[in-house]
């Protein structure tokens, strides 16, 4: 709660950035249409006229709103034009993309951890596979896939996978290392066998880290989503409502599917982390 | 046929010679040598099975045939770079990750701005930041400039919230021992705090290096002039050049591992007092 007032004073900071720009970039526009019909702006018709622009350059805070209202509440959700039928593709192929990275980043931590072969000789190439941009590849991978048959969900889902899989990796593996000698020794006194360990002690342990990771990997995951759209030629999902907004210069389209992309990403980071807060409060951690 | 059987045959030689060599005493050579076979192995039953299997190039090109067109192409590939990396991304990472650091800084001052605004920075870090690529675009045009505006927007958030979380990394014992020697806010400042917050910023810094290489390739889907390394993906995706695809993907790689790999060079020159970097 100390930060509230800060937190809340920035964003009002933000908002009052965001409209005095609107007025700088659209005014040019203005004075255009003005000149051309002849008429005299004041400063208040100028400011009413650059917030109210069908195309502005940077469309005001309270324009984007509005189409955003239109778009989900008063269309149905099964139309092309709503914004949540969108949402959901994209909400669709981000969790199997971030299921399956999941489950691949745990099994190969396990793998590091438990193998000295696997870790000498892929963890260095786990680092070296995220200096390629992946998204790069994007179009390409969505191509190639298409082609030998899968197309839909899938291929998205495989991008947002390889971006998501590497912090659980990374996390997991120290996760599954933080035990001390000190325990480890204490499950050995016990006669504990190696997948006693596992459950028992490696596995609780590492769950601070696998939580962590998790809330980067999503965030990985949906820009994996996006950017997987957009060579599908613009059919559906956020990332086609960009790339067809920018086709057509609807900068207030754009706005709308940033503003809900950034919404999504907000509320899927928020849902891991409610579900890391009950965990670790049932597991005694926190 | 033949192929296949060579395939299976160096995956079995290379999954043998490492474990063989995982098990000796661990040293420089062995670290180096292990990973490397693991990618020689991997290239090596690549091309078996493509060859093997007659995998068509338009899926999944072998990679003799592309090391044969990267050769082929060098100035084209040369001509990308320059475009992409050195104007894009290089540029937009130096002005990005600068005014970050000086931001951090600036906040750092008044802690009502670092209270407010490391939640939104936190925040804005974890969006899709990239989605701001065709606004950037619409805004800046199609040349180097739109890309490197992208990266800078990228880069931007995650070395300011390092930055700033590093500069509240020194101890209370460390500042009072500043404060006994008379020191002032900036020689506290340039002496201990901004030595104390490097490892932070290295880390802020390599992140952000990622994301350039990435930002500045995304952003030429959205327009770019016809060079660049992402126009090249995504019109030679459309020609099925797949060879000239994966020969701008070998590029992207390296050029971002040797990225990476300065910028922890770099790292370990700053903050070899750090306990991280004692092996």
């Amino acid at each position: 709660m100390r930060s509230f007032v800060p937190v809340l004073t920035v964003v009002t900071g933000i908002f009052a950035v965001w409209y005095l720009a609107a007025i700088w970039l659209n005014a040019p526009w203005a004075y255009d249409k003005a000149t051309r019909s002849g008429e005299v702006l004041t400063l208040q018709t100028l400011i009413a006229d650059t917030w109210s622009q069908d195309k502005p350059k940077l469309p005001a805070p309270h324009q984007v709103g509005i189409e955003i209202w239109e778009t989900t509440v008063e269309k149905n959700i099964t139309s092309k034009r709503s914004l949540i039928y969108h949402s959901w593709i994209t909400l669709s192929a981000t969790l199997l993309g971030f299921a399956l990275g999941t489950g691949l980043g745990i099994a190969l931590a396990i793998g590091i951890v438990y193998n000295r072969t696997m870790d000498m000789s892929v963890m260095p190439w786990v680092i070296a596979s995220q200096t390629i941009p992946i998204l790069a590849l994007a179009p390409m991978i969505i191509v190639v896939l298409n082609a030998v048959g899968i197309s839909g969900l899938l291929p998205k889902a495989m991008i947002s996978m390889y971006l998501s899989f590497f912090p659980v990796v990374v996390g997991m593996v120290k996760g599954l290392r933080s035990p001390d000698a000190m325990q480890l020794d204490q499950m050995r006194t016990w006669n504990a066998s190696p997948a006693q360990t596992f459950w028992r002690l490696r596995l609780p342990s590492s769950m601070p880290y696998l939580f962590t990771s998790l809330k980067v990997a999503m965030a990985a995951s949906l820009v994996g989503a996006i950017v997987g759209e957009l060579p599908t030629g613009a059919v559906a999902g956020l990332g086609a409502r960009l790339l067809a907004g920018s086709y057509f210069g609807q900068t207030i389209q754009i706005w709308s599917a940033l503003l809900m992309a950034a919404a999504l990403a907000a509320a899927l980071v928020s849902l891991v982390g409610l579900i890391q807060r009950i965990t670790l409060k049932r597991m005694g951690m926190a | 046929m033949g192929w296949l059987v060579f395939a299976f045959g160096v995956w079995a030689g290379g999954w043998w010679l490492n474990t063989w060599m995982a098990r000796l005493p661990p040293t420089r050579l062995t670290s180096l040598a292990v990973p490397v076979l693991f990618g020689l192995t991997l290239i090596a039953i690549w091309e078996g099975v493509v060859r093997g299997l007659e995998i068509s190039p338009v899926l999944l090109p072998a990679p003799s045939m592309i090391a044969l067109r990267f050769a082929a192409s060098t100035a084209i590939l040369w001509e990308d770079f320059v475009q992409t990396v050195i104007k894009g991304a290089l540029s937009g990472y130096v002005l990005g990750c600068g005014s970050a650091f000086l931001i951090a800084i600036l906040v750092d001052r008044f802690d009502f701005l670092r209270r407010g605004l490391l939640p939104v920075g936190n925040f804005v870090a974890a969006l899709p930041v990239i989605g701001m690529a065709p606004i950037l675009v619409m805004w800046f045009g199609f040349d180097w400039q739109s890309k490197a505006a992208v990266v800078v927007v990228m880069v931007f958030f995650p070395v300011l919230v390092n930055t700033v979380q590093g500069l509240t990394s020194a101890t209370a014992m460390q500042k009072d021992l500043m404060r006994t020697y008379a020191a002032g806010y900036w020689t506290t400042l340039l002496k201990l705090r901004l030595p104390a917050a490097m490892p932070f910023v290295f880390n802020g810094l390599k992140i952000a290096s990622t994301l350039a290489l990435i930002g500045a390739i995304v952003a030429e889907f959205f327009g770019s002039p016809i060079r660049g390394m992402g126009f090249r993906i995504s019109t030679s995706v459309g020609q099925l050049a797949l060879d000239l695809v994966w020969a701008e993907i070998v590029v992207a790689a390296v050029a971002g591992s040797a990225f990476y790999g300065a910028i922890a060079l770099i790292e370990r020159a700053v903050t070899f007092w750090h306990p991280s970097q004692h092996h």
